[in-house]
């Protein structure tokens, strides 16, 4: 509308003498509005900068505490006569403790520190775990009993909150699991050096732990259990994938079937995620009889869900290669599979990549499709013993791990929540920024 | 489609080879079932795992219905041998498993679990009884001998003791076995004891079940809030919501008593010496379920379950009642009937 009473030259007589120095009330208010939207513009930018900023400083605020743990130091006896005792009974860990209270008790007397406390309220400083810690120790170093060894126990869960400040003193008034006296039993042994704070490595490299120790727990095994996920989904979904777009691409003849594939793997791709969870329950594991919880189901239904991200992106890709480069192959005499295996699919390969690499970053973070086939709960708690153990042995996946740990009661495994979160991302932004580096360096325009 | 059942083939065969590669024996105790239970299994798991030769038992949870259902699908080594469940075994589900192959049920009593009502630690406290919560939370009350709906906004309308503060209960959803027991030992014991009962009994012409139906029947204008999820979320609602009292298992509580206030009922305050001799009102023993078929197949299924019930670890000054279960004071029969493998029924 606008343009009618602007554009015609022939407007009639009315019309005003313009100059293209002196800004009219219709140039201003067409420049105004080009500045209000690059004024919207800015601040959509601006609010989704906001959003990131306030995820990552959530993320890092809440998790960083994980990477870092408390340890006490507690010289030892192993005293033979003791160990054997804990040998013999049931819980043999319990008698262990007994030895740890022991060597605690006089460390602490050593260091000049008056507790006043019993064996129970002393063991609250310490993870359960030490006393595991110290059985295995024992097992492999027969030959060390008799002697005083110098431990690194974890210190439980509260102590490690004291130190980080989650855990305030006036919050204890109502806590069992700690009083008073156990935060001025700590800040006498920090003055003492019993007490140091080292990076986790347990954390990262460990395995889950019950809901008692959360001090002890880590993603290791669950990386583990990811890792042999993502080998399944490349395994199967990248040859798969790729002779698919082959096939559809190059020499499927175009016709109403050939159609209606292509309409379901654009529709499959947009499929949720915990659908692919419902049939892997119902395919793999009550029909097949794969054992549950295993990575390797796991890799499967990840693989249904990643096939159609990595057929679509396959088919783009071959789609970017000029024909020209087909023509001149077929030109000099060779063959329709020749022209494709030795001139399309390598010009088409860091698409496809890519493709892959988003997919299975994708597929690494999924959570929904593995709460169906039994990821989720204590199961990331022993390593895998060799290659065939990792697909079948039941295990967790990251996202899975994070989830489990978000449910639980005690504070420090929300803490640990976001810690793995924070590895996840790393993880993520690693395999995102693989993919940037391959297409900018491979990847030919025409 | 077509390429769902390509990758499905291609799956199945390298799935096959892998399988075969791999085909002894399972040598890992399974089990599924309660989010309530999930925190003791996988206590007692991670000190099996730690204590013996046998590798560590792998917890899945998902509820109880989901356990016993996955327990119920038959015998074998892709059946879990385990089920752990926040409440007793129901009839339809011991026929649905002795149908399906699992007939001898070895049904092991582990503690009672403590179900508290606990708000903002900040916020007022409460001393509630079942009649309160009835009144808050139902969905039709008896006003002056008439069912009417629910009017009571704020908890001083429900018991002129109380502070004004608007009503707002977050409790379990119906997935949760912690619901059944909410229901029953507070709902509709208020209920009985302000008399509605026989209101809404007379009113379905006699029916009892109708009548314990409309009693539990909560009300669904916004007031009360089904949590789905677990008691982390609840936590959260609370946080963000002052004003909410949520319904919580006690060692959930215990762990957060930085952040909640728990509630009296009936002037009892919840602990587990108040929970063991049975004076708090609201609680519920916690089971487990194992497969007898699976004993001498499954390594260290029968020393698992032993394990389990030893004094060490469920009496009362075991790793468990230190996390928030009360122990069973007839542990050792528990322990009896493990040692003998005696089944359900006999």
């Amino acid at each position: 509308m606008t343009d009618a009473t602007l554009g015609s030259p022939l407007a009639g007589p009315a019309r005003k003498k313009s100059s293209l120095l002196a800004v009219d009330a219709l140039t201003k208010k067409r420049n105004a509005s080009e500045a209000r939207f690059k004024a919207y513009g800015v601040s959509a930018v601006v609010i989704g900068l906001l959003f990131l900023v306030a995820l990552l400083w959530a993320i890092l605020s809440n998790g960083l505490g994980a990477f870092s743990q408390t340890f006490i130091q507690v010289p030892v006896k192993l005293d033979k006569g003791a160990i054997e005792a804990a040998e013999k009974s049931i819980v043999k860990t319990s008698k262990y403790r007994a030895i740890i209270n022991t060597g605690f008790r006089a460390e602490l007397g050593r260091a000049g520190i008056d507790t006043g406390m019993d064996d129970r309220g002393l063991q609250k400083m310490m993870s359960s775990g030490a006393a595991a810690t110290l059985r295995e120790f024992v097992l492999a170093n027969p030959d060390q009993i008799g002697r005083t060894v110098t431990f690194e126990f974890v210190a439980s869960s509260r102590v490690d909150g004291y130190l980080k400040g989650r855990v305030k003193r006036e919050d204890l008034i109502n806590d069992k699991n700690l009083d008073a006296a156990h935060l001025d039993l700590i800040d006498a042994m920090r003055k003492a050096d019993i007490v140091t704070k080292t990076f986790n490595w347990q954390f990262v490299l460990g395995t889950d732990a019950s809901d008692s120790r959360p001090e002890q727990a880590g993603m290791g095994a669950s990386m583990v259990g990811s890792f042999f996920m993502m080998l399944v989904v490349l395994m199967l979904s990248l040859p798969i994938g790729v002779a698919a777009s082959i096939y559809l691409e190059e020499f499927a003849p175009q016709n109403w079937l050939t159609d209606l594939i292509e309409v379901n793997i654009s529709n499959l791709a947009a499929v949720p995620s915990i659908v692919f969870g419902i049939l892997g329950l119902a395919v793999f594991i009550q029909f097949a009889h794969l054992p549950q919880s295993a990575p390797l189901v796991g890799g499967l239904v990840l693989t249904l869900m990643t096939l159609p991200t990595i057929i679509i992106s396959t088919r783009a890709s071959l789609k970017a290669v000029p024909p020209s480069i087909r023509d001149a192959a077929l030109g000099v005499g060779a063959s329709k599979m020749q022209s494709i295996f030795h001139h399309v699919l390598p010009l088409a390969m860091p698409g496809i990549l890519t493709g892959t690499i988003i997919g299975l970053a994708q597929a690494l973070g999924e959570t929904a499709p593995l709460l169906l086939i039994g990821m989720v709960g204590f199961i990331a708690s022993n390593f895998p013993e060799g290659v065939g153990d990792g697909f079948l042995a039941p295990n967790s996946a990251m996202p899975a791990q994070i989830y489990e740990w978000a449910k639980r009661a005690d504070p420090a495994f929300y803490e640990r929540a976001w810690g793995g979160i924070i590895i996840l991302l790393v993880f993520l932004m690693a395999m995102n920024i693989l993919a940037i580096v391959l297409r900018r360096r491979f990847e030919r325009r025409w | 489609m077509k390429f769902n059942t390509y990758a499905s083939v291609a799956a199945f065969a390298i799935a096959g080879v892998l399988a075969t590669g791999a085909a002894e024996a399972r040598d890992q105790i399974q089990i599924a079932g309660s989010s309530t239970v999930l925190p003791y299994a996988s206590i007692v798991a991670e000190a099996f795992g730690e204590n013996t030769d046998f590798p560590t038992p792998v917890v899945e949870s998902g509820g109880s219905s989901a356990g016993l259902k996955k327990f119920c699908t038959g015998v074998g080594e892709n059946t879990i041998d385990i089920a752990n469940a926040s409440r007793k075994i129901k009839d339809k589900e011991v026929k649905t498993c002795a149908e399906n192959g699992v007939s001898d049920i070895i049904e092991v009593r582990i503690g009672y679990d403590g179900i508290v009502f606990a708000s903002d630690i900040n916020g007022n406290s409460f001393a509630f009884t079942p009649t309160d919560w009835y009144k808050a939370l139902s969905d039709k009350v008896v006003v002056d001998g008439k069912i009417v709906d629910n009017p009571n906004k704020t908890w001083k309308d429900v018991n002129g003791d109380f502070p004004a503060q608007p009503i707002m209960a977050f409790v379990p959803g119906t997935k949760h076995g912690t619901r059944e027991v909410f229901e029953e030992k507070v709902i509709l014991a208020g209920c009985e004891a302000t008399g509605d009962f026989e209101a809404f009994k007379a009113a379905n012409g006699d029916d009892k079940k109708a009548a314990e139906k409309a009693c539990i029947a909560l009300r669904t204008d916004g007031l009360s809030v089904d949590i789905d999820g677990d008691y982390t979320e609840t936590l959260a609602r609370i946080d963000s919501n002052k004003d909410g009292i949520g319904v919580f298992g006690l060692a959930f509580y215990e762990n957060n008593t930085d952040k909640l206030q728990v509630a009296t009922m009936s002037g009892i305050q919840p602990s587990t010496e108040t929970i063991a001799s049975g004076e708090y009102p609201v609680s519920r023993p916690l089971f487990f379920y194992i497969k007898k078929a699976h004993i001498g197949v499954i390594p260290g299924l029968k020393e698992y379950a032993e394990f389990f019930v030893s004094d060490e670890i469920a009496g009362p000054s075991g790793p468990l009642a230190q996390y928030g279960l009360v122990a069973d004071p007839e542990l050792a029969q528990t322990q009896e009937a493990v040692t003998a493998e005696t089944t359900m029924g006999n």
